[in-house]
């Protein structure tokens, strides 16, 4: 346990100069932006005089120089402050709080869909290689890796919720229905079905990709024929000698991509009304919102290093030659 | 992490009009009383405090909550809501306002003239946006008793610009939960108190606001009937238009979908789609001249690109027939101001070669550009219509020898391209007309407006003459002589076209046939809803 605990914060000694590269060059490259938070408000309300502009700019901390602002942002956040988001008025610590859960539960669910899924639909099309199985499931993997999963979600909608009424079109949850316990986890699950799956068809057009070709190189080595030639049914052969080799670029993978799967969120998550993370990025950069910005982006830079750092773990159990 | 997909603001946060409690109205059957009505709303705001942000993105949701002294009737005519009557001096200096009696607000406190003095003195005056040139020269608001607030103002007020202007520029937050402490960073400003007809119950970010039914409201009758309203936020229009579909949301306020839903749902018998109710929200769709362009100082090269613009075409392949031709800065909704004319620039492209050739842009055989340079157009980023019509004019100018180069923006960097920077050549915008041309109108073509100062004069256009005509408008108290100051208005700014009006619209609304009592007034989506009702399912 203190092996761990060791390793886990000599990661994070090792991911602090490329978070505060990533910070500090974000920050500069948004100053390439024109216009600022107070030109988003001016635009949100309709127009209003330079005076009141002017007074906005030295309410937010806008009228300092860039490095002034730059410096008391980077003072701040040594004390572990995230500032003000402009946009809610609020710390951008509860500001991103709110959001958080949303979006790891969603993706979370999305990621274990298509991981799931990808994993035996890449066993079934291993097994019958080049078979009818094998040629559908390629297919369809095909296809889904090429719709874009806004227009997937939109389609979605218009089926399930519009002509078939079965599930709600957005939302998190039903508003204002007062649901505790187990109704309440219905209804969400309810209103997540649409997006997951809008999200996950894309990832899982990968892993099932991924999962096949992995199969079928682990098949070819010599261990398996030993496994098969002492006697073993094909079925625990699968299990127990393939499958779990083949299982290594898979979690690789799912590292690597949750980084994208919080980008590909802001699209699924401004289609279904969700509240989460990407949606809240997106209004940041539409409306200058700075702290809340670099809030996310810290928050989401600390959730990949916490992932491959789990990847890095899962790696040592599946393969213990690696080791910690 | 993708973040390309730009997202337009909507509706270009304009202002609205007023909204009266018409009574019961007759023909749709006996009101009943419960139900949820839900409305889809675009874009967060900051605040929901109409005392200190003046947008129809805030009135839409807080002034069910907050009400002003005035609103407007079914004819556009004021009418008392805070204030039950008022009367004004000859001299337009001193306006007093009788206030309405036995009306709590929300926490059970009383309300009084002291709330209005407060909202009056320290918000509209001090930090409301159009509030701040409106009540420049207020001096005081004394309160003889509870009931009764007298406006000082040191320059003469005109009532009818004061009243039209109090339906947006007026509504009464609760002096004791303000006073003492920084207005901006109260929290009532994301949890409204008020009077009205209903009350704050949460806010939850990116997902909705829900107000409740507040059973003490003044009106009494058994109003409101709605037992709750919801407001979702939902940004995507595409699945905005899901939801009306799918019967999640029943309101779609201030042209909410794109226009391309807006006319497939306009033949479906669930929904009524139409700009009813909305007159009083008119605005126009614009091109921006940047005098400071030596070609563009020219008037017979305004005059020319306005002359090449199909505008009957754009409304109706565009806009899908929402739409009509600006006849002037003074839409054909302002009953008071109006004067029937026709469109100015009727569409003649002989025309608009014959003024360019005569202002010396000849157009060489060489390349066929009548210009050395192509214009920078900035397309504003206030959805469908100004968008579109960037492109519109794009290839309406290329007909007569004119290259435009489009330079698309999101808001912040529109803003700040247009009217601090003044990098533009071209630009269309979206002028937002708010019943009186004082409010929010003039400050497009008087000079003085600093630089950065959006939907201003920062196009470098200068008439002396222009100057003294608002200004005589402004505070001249004579309604007759009013009118007809602003018609000399009118004229000029058509003759010197330093920006082209050239489309007139409304916002559009999409309910559903469930919702009763709706569009009953000029600014419906911005009216408290007291009486709205849902019939069954």
């Amino acid at each position: 346990m203190m092996r761990l605990a060791a390793l886990a914060l000599r990661r994070l000694a090792q991911s602090l100069p490329v978070l505060a590269v990533i910070l500090v060059g974000l920050f500069l490259l948004l100053q390439l932006a024109p216009g600022d938070t107070v030109d988003a408000l001016m635009a949100q309300m309709g127009g209003g005089s330079a005076e009141d502009a002017a007074r906005l700019r030295e309410q937010y901390g806008l009228d300092a120089g860039v490095a002034v602002q730059l410096g008391r942002y980077l003072l701040r956040l040594a004390s572990f402050d995230l500032g003000q988001s402009a946009i809610y008025g609020k710390p951008v610590a509860s500001v991103i709080g709110e959001r958080l859960a949303v979006t790891a539960l969603f993706m979370s669910c999305a990621l274990a869909f298509a991981f799931a899924a990808g994993l035996v639909l890449g066993v079934l099309a291993a097994r019958r290689v080049n078979g009818w199985p094998d040629t559908l499931i390629s297919t369809l993997g095909l296809v889904f890796y090429a719709i874009p999963s806004f227009w997937l979600g939109l389609m979605l909608i218009v089926l399930f919720s519009v002509k078939l009424a079965w599930l709600p079109p957005g939302g998190f949850e039903t508003i204002g229905a007062g649901l505790t316990g187990l109704a309440r986890v219905a209804d969400i699950a309810t209103h997540l079905v649409l997006p997951v799956v809008s999200l996950a068809l894309i990832f899982l057009a990968i892993y099932l990709r991924l999962m096949r070709a992995s199969m079928l190189e682990v098949m070819s080595l010599d261990f398996v024929r030993t496994a098969r030639a002492k006697g073993l049914p094909e079925g625990k052969v699968l299990r127990r000698h393939v499958l779990r080799n083949a299982l290594l670029p898979m979690v690789t993978f799912v590292g690597l991509q949750f980084s994208t799967m919080l980008g590909g969120s802001v699209v699924i998550e401004s289609v279904f009304s969700l509240p989460g993370l990407g949606r809240l990025a997106f209004e940041s950069v539409v409306q200058r919102d700075l702290n809340t910005l670099l809030g996310i982006v810290l928050v989401s830079a600390l959730l990949v290093i916490l992932v491959n750092f789990v990847v890095d773990l899962l790696y040592a159990r599946l393969d213990p030659r690696i080791g910690a | 992490m993708e973040l390309r997909r730009r997202q337009a603001l909507t509706g270009a946060g304009g202002i609205a009009l007023g909204g009266l409690m018409p009574g019961l109205a007759f023909g749709q059957g006996a009101p009943q009383r419960g139900g949820t009505l839900t409305v889809q709303i675009v874009g967060e705001q900051r605040v929901l405090n109409p005392a200190i942000q003046a947008s129809t993105g805030v009135y839409v949701m807080a002034s069910k909550m907050v009400e002003p002294l005035v609103d407007l009737d079914a004819a556009g005519e004021p009418t008392g809501v805070l204030a039950e009557r008022w009367d004004s001096a000859p001299d337009g200096l001193t306006h007093t306002f009788h206030l309405r009696r036995g009306v709590t607000w929300h926490d059970g406190k009383p309300f009084t003239s002291k709330d209005v003095q407060f909202s009056a003195m320290e918000c509209w005056k001090k930090i409301l946006n159009y509030g701040t040139t409106l009540y420049l020269f207020l001096e005081a608001v004394e309160t003889p008793d509870e009931h009764t607030a007298v406006f000082k103002f040191s320059r003469p007020m005109p009532q009818g610009l004061l009243l039209r202007a109090l339906p947006d520029l007026g509504h009464v937050i609760p002096a004791h939960v303000y006073e003492g402490a920084d207005i901006r960073a109260n929290p009532a400003n994301t949890a409204p108190i008020g009077t009205g007809p209903f009350k704050f119950v949460e806010y939850q970010r990116g997902q909705y606001l829900l107000a409740e039914r507040n059973p003490n409201y003044w009106r009494g009758n058994g109003l409101p009937y709605l037992d709750r309203i919801v407001w979702r936020f939902i940004s995507d229009r595409a699945a905005a238009a899901a939801a009306i579909e799918s019967g999640q949301v029943q309101f779609s306020p201030y042209s909410g979908l794109s226009l391309s839903d807006i006319a497939r749902l306009s033949k479906d018998a669930r929904f009524t789609v139409g700009t009813k109710g909305n007159e009083g929200n008119t605005a126009h769709t614009v091109c921006e001249y940047n005098l400071r362009r030596k070609e563009l100082s020219d008037v017979r090269v305004r005059r020319a690109i306005a002359h090449a613009l199909d505008l009957d075409f754009f409304v109706e392949n565009f806009l899908f027939g929402y739409a009509r031709l600006g006849t002037g800065p003074i839409p054909s909704s302002s009953a008071p101001f109006y004067v029937p004319r026709p469109a100015p620039y009727p569409f003649d492209k002989a025309r608009a070669e014959a003024l360019l050739d005569e202002a010396g842009y000849k157009r060489p055989s060489r390349n066929g550009q009548r210009f050395a340079q192509p214009l920078k157009l900035l397309p504003a980023p206030w959805g469908e219509y100004t968008l579109n019509f960037a492109t519109f004019i794009q290839q309406s100018l290329r007909e007569i020898g004119i290259r435009v180069e489009i330079e698309a923006r999101d808001a912040p960097g529109f803003l700040t391209g247009v009217y601090r920077n003044h990098d533009f050549d071209l630009t269309t915008g979206w002028h937002q007309y708010r019943n009186d041309p004082a409010v929010s109108t003039t400050v497009w073509f008087r000079t003085g407006s600093p630089v950065g100062a959006p939907w201003t004069n920062q196009y470098g256009y200068d008439n002396p003459e222009m100057d003294r005509t608002i200004d005589a408008a402004a505070t001249e108290l004579d309604p007759a002589r009013r009118k007809s100051l602003y018609q000399d208005f009118v004229k000029l700014a058509i003759d010197d076209l330093p920006v082209h009006m050239a489309v007139e619209h409304a916002f559009i609304s999409v309910y559903s046939k469930r919702l009763m009592n709706s569009h009953t007034n000029p600014r419906w989506a911005s009216s408290s809803w007291a009486d709205a009702w849902l019939a069954p399912a």
